[in-house]
């Protein structure tokens, strides 16, 4: 599965005629640290903004890789530019009242505060209480959290939950096809098995007008 | 100026759960049926385990003809609309909503037939809540019996008997009315942490049992069975083992020759002559109008098509719409009561990631007038019922009980190690239909084409408020009993659109409350008959497809029965 991310993302970035701008590989990494990307409905800095976002909502720690290296952020911009295109005005806006709100509380751009900066400023969006953020702050968080946990937990074929990161983290046994009755007992839990769905051969015909643009 | 087709015996408009069955006996009796479908066909191998396509995204491969027309939702008549949701609870396709539905296939209690008798009977006709519009059906359980044997070896349906001919067998549904034969295949079989909740369950002098599904559990008609990896909520079934009428019914019918199934094909109104007679339906395909005449219609969309249908469908004759000059159409609305669920976390793992929400453990013991009311302040009950389904999207957006903020370090350590240590349940309460909870149509909301979308004004009241805090009781008491070490109680909430939703179209005897006669054709215009949920006029505190589906087949047989006196 990472093979088909990364080979997906090398696509893009070949195509993009940007070569030289290889984003790193997403192995699972304690580091919250944006790669460059180039990104499909979001402009550079929004995507920075946006990584930066979903960094904090599920961090890496010390129990293991987030949703930044899970692709969230990926994710969210592919599907802006395809099925969440109504979406892609509330994030226009809301990001840029995030940077806005960051600069004039701190000085500086939302992704280039400290975490805990980060978390604070968040949490003001969190609560609607982002000073010059409008009305809509709160639903915006929300917006951004709901799709964030999509990203991270949904089959990797989306762009996000790479390498497993956002499945592992839950301890989701996998997609089986078939599932014994030995799978379902309570006193001891399924191995782990990870592929995506349109990996099975039954289902990858479907693969690509289900995670593109529809 | 619509293309005119040629004339057919039968145009069934809706080719879903009820309607795909009622084409069966039509066709088998060789007449010539059309069935006209909003969507198209899906087969197996559209069928991904892709919980973000299936539960977030709608389907978008499936005609999106019900997502354009929402029913908007107010709680009275002097409330503002209620926030509309993005996604329909139901879908287009051949098969409909059987497509992606839980396929749990009850039959309704014995009381849920006789609500008003039986009730005057025990308690007293006071015990009857103020307001409400509910009758007796025109026929009791004993009556439907035939029918939904014959719907659950059509489609198939799995399931252990509680009552064959008057003999209880525990081991089923001991509150269950006779049944004339079991089952035609076992159940669906249980998990580790469905017989610690049947263990509980008995432990607390009730009756657990296995719910029937319309899953197979073993080969059935050259089907595969089930294989439990799960994806069934809002998904289809890649090996055809859950038993939508797209793999049973539907091309059954089609074996014989007399159906001809049409796709793409969005009815906008049932047509009429100077006499008041149905003459056929008008529908677009793809830009392009036609008129497709029929000596019968059967509407057999689901509750709030086939009222908006009804009421879109004006003419000289019916003014005020189709079938509705004693203006019933769109009164004695229900919907289930599902709201007010309970949350539970255990101390240790569920192993809930696999298995369908079919594939449960009901408790009864609550439901209908199963248990002794005479103390009580209200009427009705409610089914129990704890399932296996678990995917990764709605496991990551568990509830925290409390123990961890929405987001950031300690939200993700909480998840990791509860995502697979809690559950929720689903609990099904008895609704009444009541004088001021009624569909119409919407004021000013359009569908693209112009045609208004159905308006539901409902709210649930004092009856079903008592039943859902009483069987929220009951839950926890037995989430308490297997070991749960947190309980989240969650709200009633309101009426809005519902894949539970009844009436507008009642059936009864009598034409001043009625809309349909007991065998669901009209009391107004003699060669229309309707199909689906909105012919009940009770909502029974199970899943209503099986019921829908067995009132379907009835009216159907009636038709071919009466034929000559129907078709005129």
């Amino acid at each position: 599965m990472a093979d088909l991310s990364r080979r997906e993302m090398l696509k893009r970035v070949v195509v993009a005629g940007a070569a030289a701008s290889l984003p790193a590989p997403r192995t699972p990494v304690a580091s919250a640290q944006p790669a460059a990307e180039t990104f499909e409905a979001l402009t550079a800095e929004e995507g920075a903004t946006l990584q930066a976002v979903v960094a904090r909502l599920i961090p890496a720690d010390e129990r293991g890789p987030g949703a930044l290296e899970a692709g969230a952020a990926t994710y969210i911009d592919r599907a802006l530019a395809g099925p969440l295109a109504a979406s892609r005005g509330a994030y226009r806006e809301g990001l840029a009242a995030l940077d806005r709100h960051a600069r004039s509380t701190g000085g500086r751009a939302f992704a280039a505060l400290d975490p805990a900066d980060q978390d604070r400023l968040l949490g003001d969006v969190e609560a609607n209480a982002a000073p010059g953020f409008g009305p809509g702050a709160a639903g915006f968080f929300n917006l951004v959290l709901t799709h964030t946990i999509q990203g991270t937990f949904s089959d990797p074929a989306h762009g996000g939950n790479v390498d497993f990161i956002g499945w592992r983290m839950i301890g989701y046994p996998g997609v089986r096809t078939v599932v014994t009755p030995d799978l379902q007992r309570i006193d001891r839990m399924p191995p782990e098995r990870q592929v995506s769905a349109y990996d099975f051969p039954a289902f990858s015909a479907a693969r690509e007008r289900r995670t593109r643009g529809h | 100026m619509a293309i005119e087709l040629p004339k057919r015996d039968v145009v069934v408009v809706g080719l879903g759960a009820v309607g795909g069955v009622a084409v069966l006996p039509l066709a088998e009796a060789g007449m010539d049926v059309v069935g006209l479908e909003a969507g198209g066909w899906l087969r197996a191998r559209d069928h991904v385990p892709d919980e973000l396509f299936n539960n977030y995204r709608g389907w978008p491969e499936s005609v999106q003809k019900a997502n354009r027309e929402i029913p908007v939702h107010r709680r009275s008549a002097s409330s503002p609309d209620s926030p509309r949701g993005a996604l329909h609870p139901m879908m287009n396709a051949v098969g409909g909503t059987s497509l992606h539905y839980w396929a749990q296939s009850w039959r309704l209690s014995p009381w849920d037939f006789e609500v008003v008798s039986e009730t005057t009977r025990r308690y007293g006709a006071s015990r009857l809540p103020v307001g409400t519009t509910v009758e007796d059906w025109p026929f009791g359980l004993d009556e439907l019996e035939e029918y939904y044997d014959r719907v659950e070896y059509a489609i198939g349906v799995s399931g252990q008997a509680g009552n064959v001919g008057g003999e209880i067998d525990r081991r089923g549904n001991i509150f269950e009315g006779p049944r004339r034969r079991a089952y035609p295949m076992p159940p669906l079989r249980w998990t580790g942490f469905i017989e610690q909740m049947a263990d509980a369950a008995r432990g607390l002098g009730w009756h657990p049992f296995p719910g029937p599904a319309a899953v197979n559990s073993v080969r059935y008609q050259n089907r595969a069975a089930c294989a439990y990896h799960g994806f069934c909520d809002r998904g289809g079934c890649h090996l055809d083992a859950k038993n939508s009428t797209a793999v049973s019914t539907i091309p059954r019918a089609q074996e014989t020759g007399r159906l001809q199934v049409v796709t793409g094909a969005h009815v906008r109104s049932v047509e009429v002559d100077g006499e008041g007679r149905a003459t056929g339906v008008s529908y677009v395909q793809g830009g392009e109008e036609y008129f497709q005449p029929a000596a019968v219609v059967l509407l057999a969309g689901y509750t709030y098509e086939n009222v908006r249908l009804l009421l879109l469908s004006k003419s000289a004759a019916y003014p005020d719409g189709l079938a509705n000059n004693g203006g019933q159409v769109g009164r004695h609305y229900m919907t289930h009561a599902t709201g007010a669920g309970v949350l539970a976390l255990f101390p240790h793992r569920l192993n809930r990631w696999y298995g369908l929400p079919a594939q449960g453990v009901a408790i009864d013991d609550w439901a209908a007038d199963n248990f002794d009311h005479a103390d009580l302040d209200f009427i009705g009950g409610g089914n129990l019922w704890v399932y296996s389904d678990r995917r990764p999207i709605a496991a990551a957006r568990m509830p925290t009980f409390g123990r961890a903020p929405r987001w950031g370090s300690a939200w993700k350590a909480f998840v990791a190690d509860n995502a697979d240590r809690w559950t929720n349940c689903y609990l099904q309460k008895s609704t009444l239909p009541y004088e001021d909870n009624y569909l119409d149509l919407h004021p000013t909301v359009t569908d693209p084409l112009g045609d208004p979308v159905c308006r539901i004004t409902a709210d649930f009241k004092d009856n079903e408020r008592r039943i859902a805090t009483f069987v929220q009781d009951r839950m926890v008491e037995w989430f308490r009993a297997a070991g749960a070490v947190e309980i989240v109680r969650q709200g009633l909430g309101t009426m809005g659109p519902s894949t539970h939703a009844y009436g507008g179209t009642r059936m009864g005897d009598d034409p001043e409350t009625n809309v349909v006669d007991r065998w669901g054709f009209s009391h107004e215009v003699p060669n229309l008959g309707v199909v689906g949920a909105s012919v009940m006029g009770t909502s029974g505190s199970h899943n209503p497809t099986l019921t829908a589906q067995a009132l379907g087949w009835r009216t159907a047989a009636h038709l071919v029965e009466n034929w000559s006196s129907i078709a005129g």
